[in-house]
């Protein structure tokens, strides 16, 4: 019987030949990403413990993100302690305000995420970068703090469900569309504790950053991981960011998997998530009148040059209908320049729009752009959980790029597709 | 160890109902075990005792990653938690904090509120004293029960780093 990819990556990094879904294996962890929520609690820990030496200052990378451009004294304090602590640590991984960005986009756009490595962050997005072949998830502080002490942390070795995707995404229908589908048919913890690996044709049709769409909400399913075997795509992608060697595991055609989904993505639809779970999607041809107080672009899901020039197409000449707000928010500095030059920022404001500087910032509610009891806001981002986006009296509704920007227009959930050329 | 059984068969208790965000402003356990499970037992923290065992259906602790749940469950002088199975983050916070977390599948349909129970952690084996029968779980490896043993993973890793 042949191995998945995560149990390759995990045997690799406890030194040994397999290992077995179930089994407790202490991995070694290649990257630790730090932002400024979740390092304070285990800075203090180490403090504590007296356990105040990073294993690895070279191993660990800061963004701060959540909070940035410093919303408040408290979060101003915060992110001048872990100044400190990494000039302490002798971190110099620390990618400070003009290089900012949020996390989850940061760390591959800078190279730090390679095929065949283990990462971990305090953060449950982090199966983001399996998207590149990486094991990767989501920790709590504990398990930061032992991390950053010993350059190790304990797993247990997921079980791996496989979806095999096929068909091409119809006009108007992205990875968002494909992901929320997913989380609707097996529901918010119909991958608990396993790894959700994605492959098949329409995978193989996807970009590397859309393929980071849909490994970023595998944790909305209940997921440890989201993982898809690399190929050229994956490699060229990485080549052009770090000149550091790398090595590429892959899915044996034996490998043995808990659970296979087939899913013909041929005739999918946009789809929205209502409040108040990412399982509930519905096709957005079928939804009654929704009116929009706040249209959201941006996140750790959707914020990337790709779905920004969607969002421009849509919004090229028109303008944000009148009692909404567009708030647009590239996910890292260089995809801000990179908007800059294309015109697409230029496109978003001539509709209306408001363009912000790189933060996680409204997507939980923490500053840029919160919502007032009873608004409601069409949102790129991941999560519509009671409050998330500001009162818990507001109301968060995800879709697609495409999907948040043709609702801006009308100033009500709308259906992108009529906004956009056929494609060839 | 032996402790009285407070059985939920119910399943997806998350972390949410074990301490209710609005105590998370504190993070004493002895604060935090006051208001422990209060959203769906009001009467659970003036019923427990020390040493008691919490016994719940499948996906126990799912929700945030509050580390807290662990905190208020010991506090509230709970022993362990014996569910079907458990959230991911949860069971890690439980193990990382010395807490011991057992997966039992069909315990919470096998066992009574009330109910007796004696756990042998090293052998796998739980003994309802009160229904005379006997129940079996995967031993907790013992790279986890070194964790547990030392009272949670930082001063597990402390002792090996120093
Ligand atoms: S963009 Fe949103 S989901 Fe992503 S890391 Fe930031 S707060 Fe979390």
């Amino acid at each position: 019987m042949g191995n998945t990819i995560t149990e390759k990556i995990l045997a690799a990094h406890c030194s040994r030949d397999s290992v077995k879904p179930g089994e407790l294996i202490n991995a070694e962890i290649d990257v630790i990403m730090c932002h400024d929520v979740t390092t304070t609690p285990a800075i203090d820990m180490l403090a504590e413990k007296g356990l105040s030496k990073v294993a690895y200052p070279e191993r660990v990378v800061i963004m701060p993100d959540h909070f940035v451009p410093n919303k408040d004294i408290k979060s101003a304090e915060m992110v001048a302690r872990i100044r400190r602590w990494a000039r302490e640590q002798n971190i110099e991984k620390f990618y400070d305000l003009g290089r900012h960005g949020v996390c989850h986009a940061l760390l591959p756009e800078q190279g730090h995420v390679k095929p065949g490595t283990t990462i971990i962050c305090g953060d449950s997005h982090t199966s983001t970068h399996g998207a590149l072949g990486a094991f990767s998830t989501g920790i709590g502080s504990t398990d930061l703090a032992a991390a950053l002490a010993t350059g190790e942390l304990w797993f247990k070795v997921p079980e791996t469900m496989l979806f095999r995707l096929s068909g091409k995404l119809g006009k108007g229908v992205y990875a968002k569309d494909v992901i929320l589908e997913i989380i609707r048919r097996i529901g918010v913890d119909g991958a608990l504790y396993k790894t959700m690996e994605f492959t098949g044709e329409l995978i193989e049709a996807l970009s590397v950053e859309s393929r980071m769409t849909i490994c970023n909400m595998a944790i909305e399913a209940g997921g440890k991981s989201g993982i898809i075997n690399p190929d050229q795509k994956t490699t060229d992608y990485v080549k052009a960011r770090t000149d550091e060697p790398f090595e590429i595991y892959q899915s044996d055609p034996d490998a043995e998997y808990c659970q296979i989904i087939e899913i013909d993505v041929s005739n999918l639809e946009p789809l929205v998530a209502f409040p108040h779970l990412p399982s509930n999607g519905q096709p957005v041809s079928q939804i009654p009148d929704i009116p929009v107080d706040q249209a959201y672009l941006g996140s750790c899901t959707n914020g990337r040059i790709e779905d920004l020039r969607v969002a421009a197409e849509i919004l090229k000449g028109k303008k944000v209908a009148r009692n909404t707000r567009m708030i647009v928010v590239p996910a890292t500095t260089e995809i801000w320049k990179q908007a800059n030059r294309e015109g697409l920022l230029d496109i978003f404001m001539n509709a209306g729009a408001t363009v912000s500087t790189p933060t996680c910032g409204a997507c939980l509610g923490g500053h840029m752009g919160i919502l007032a009891a009873g608004e409601r806001c069409i949102s790129s981002t991941n999560r519509n959980f009671v409050g998330r986006m500001g009162s818990p009296k507001s109301e968060v509704y995800l879709g697609s790029p495409a999907t948040v920007a043709a609702s801006a227009v009308e100033g009500k959930i709308a259906d992108p597709r009529k906004y956009l050329q056929e494609k060839p | 160890m032996t402790g009285k059984a407070h059985c939920y068969q119910r399943d997806h208790i998350n972390t949410d109902e074990i301490i209710p965000a609005r105590y998370l402003n504190m993070d004493k356990e002895a604060d935090l075990a006051k208001h422990a499970m209060e959203d769906i037992d009001t009467d659970f923290v003036r019923r427990v005792k020390e040493g008691d065992v919490i016994v719940a259906g499948v996906d126990f602790g799912c929700g945030s990653s509050r580390e807290h749940a662990v905190w208020a469950l010991r506090g509230a002088g709970v022993r362990a938690v014996i569910a079907d199975t458990f959230a991911r983050i949860f069971y890690r916070n439980c193990i990382n904090n010395g807490f011991i977390a057992i997966e039992c599948r069909g315990i919470s349909q096998k066992v009574a509120t009330g109910d007796n129970l004696e756990i042998d952690v090293e052998k796998g084996i739980i003994k309802n004293l009160t229904k005379n029968e006997r129940y079996e779980f995967p031993a907790i490896p013992d790279f986890a029960r070194d964790i547990i043993d030392a009272g949670g993973l930082l001063d597990y890793i402390s002792r090996k780093v120093k």
